[in-house]
């Protein structure tokens, strides 16, 4: 987006409204719930940070466990390999899947710590009044809320894995913990980014008096 | 091409940034935008219902196809598997894992059958110009807030990366449900990029004739 990096503009919070985020529908302020559809209006909301907070360092807590453990138990012929999130990359970059195995390392190792980076960044930002360009720290919010989910593909990956390959002797992939710990930090942090607040983006401007 | 709101319309609250605006009916193929931070308020398409209906109707008979037929099969000289997405969902049934199990269905069968019928309850009605459904108002909630956690795209790329792990160990081949969920995936891209929040609730609220909840609380024009 082109333009100032301020354009002025009358919130609903100014006008004495609160606007709904799910219908767009503003209403006098200290309304319970939207009158069109029933969503419960915050118009500004206290908690949003903390929320973040808890849910970002429950994300980052798991993430931990979910890199040092394995995420693929795989036997062949009785030889057992269990290959951790990185191994199960370098596992294919040996097979001669440079693009896949670089699809994987974007989605399991750079989207997780990208995002871990860029919530406490915007959430350190808006805590007091700044200066920095809305658009730009919004544009970055939007990244995160549209990524972050992708990081899911390694779970389904072991998932669909573990269910075709079941050969008794032969090849068995069995999930391992490290799925389970992925899994969850990347919901959390799903939940850590949704808390965020973007209103707070500008009302937290710096304005020259 | 993006337009500032018109004057003399309905009120909309951009649901990013807080920023007031008045937005009139807009021409075929004009967008709305907000003034502050760009984010798409309202677009002129008079048959993006209709459309949406029709999509989330035919993602849900897709989905059927995806749970009850065969979905990869992996075979070489020696053994033939066959996995459905059921079974892939069942992967972490034991112990420790058995919740994940319950997540993955979730993500990937659950939430977005769930969001498509909820769709189709809410705003079918309206593309045949009929009264609402009851309950519509509450189920279009619960579609915008499913949103981010039906994952069925998602699920997509991770069946091609697990293609490739195994290439080397057997033949694939994909089932019928494969092709299936591959189109739902590409319905859901398009549907979504359809409607705008505003755009939507305003049709639900015209087809109800009355406001949906009590009018109490009508919102105050702002000054």
């Amino acid at each position: 987006m082109s333009g100032p990096a301020v354009t002025e503009a009358t919130t609903a919070l100014d006008a004495g409204l609160v606007g709904c985020r799910t219908c767009t529908l503003p209403s006098r302020l200290g309304t319970g719930r939207c009158p069109r559809c029933g969503a419960r209006l915050v118009s500004r909301d206290d908690t949003s940070l903390q929320r973040v907070w808890a849910w970002w360092w429950a994300g980052l807590l798991l993430y931990v466990p979910a890199n040092i453990y394995p995420m693929l138990l795989t036997a062949q012929l009785g030889r057992k390999v269990e290959a951790t999130i990185v191994g199960g990359v370098w596992e294919l970059v040996e097979l001669g899947s440079v693009g896949i195995a670089a699809i994987v390392f974007f989605a399991s190792v750079m989207i997780p710590v990208g995002k871990f980076v860029a919530i406490a960044y915007l959430a350190l930002i808006v805590r007091n009044d700044h200066r920095q360009n809305p658009g730009r720290l919004l544009h970055l919010y939007e990244v995160v809320e549209f990524i972050g989910r992708w990081s899911m593909i390694d779970v389904f990956v072991v998932a669909i894995l573990a269910a075709l390959v079941q050969f008794d002797l032969l090849a068995t992939i069995n999930p391992g913990i490290a799925a389970f710990c992925f899994a969850l930090s990347v919901i959390f942090t799903m939940l850590s980014a949704m808390s965020f607040d973007s209103r707070a983006i500008w009302d937290r401007i710096e304005r020259d008096a | 091409m993006a337009s500032d709101a018109l004057p003399g319309g309905a009120p909309v609250c951009c649901p990013t940034c807080d920023a007031l605006h008045e937005i009139g009916p807009l021409a075929k193929g004009q967008r709305a935008r907000c003034i502050r931070c760009g984010t798409v308020l309202a677009m002129g398409r008079p048959e993006a219902i209709a459309r949406v209906v029709a999509l989330a109707l035919a993602s849900l008979i897709l989905m059927g196809i995806v749970v009850f037929f065969p979905f990869l099969q992996l075979k070489n000289g020696v053994f033939t598997a066959r996995a459905s997405v059921f079974d892939t969902v069942m992967t972490f049934d034991s112990g420790i894992m058995a919740p994940l199990s319950l997540a993955v269905g979730a993500f990937i069968i659950v939430l977005p059958a769930t969001r498509f019928a909820a769709l189709i309850w809410s705003l079918g009605p309206l593309a045949f110009d009929a009264r609402p459904w009851p309950g519509a108002a509450r189920l279009l909630r619960l579609a915008i807030a499913l949103k981010p956690w039906a994952m069925a795209e998602i699920f997509m790329v991770g069946v091609a990366i697990a293609l490739v792990k195994l290439a080397d160990l057997a033949t694939l081949t994909m089932g019928p449900a494969f092709w299936a969920f591959g189109a739902i995936v590409l319905i859901a891209a398009f549907k979504d990029t359809q409607m705008t929040r505003h755009t939507l609730w305003t049709a639900l609220e015209q087809a109800s004739g009355t406001p949906i909840r009590g009018g109490a609380d009508a919102p105050e024009r702002p000054a």
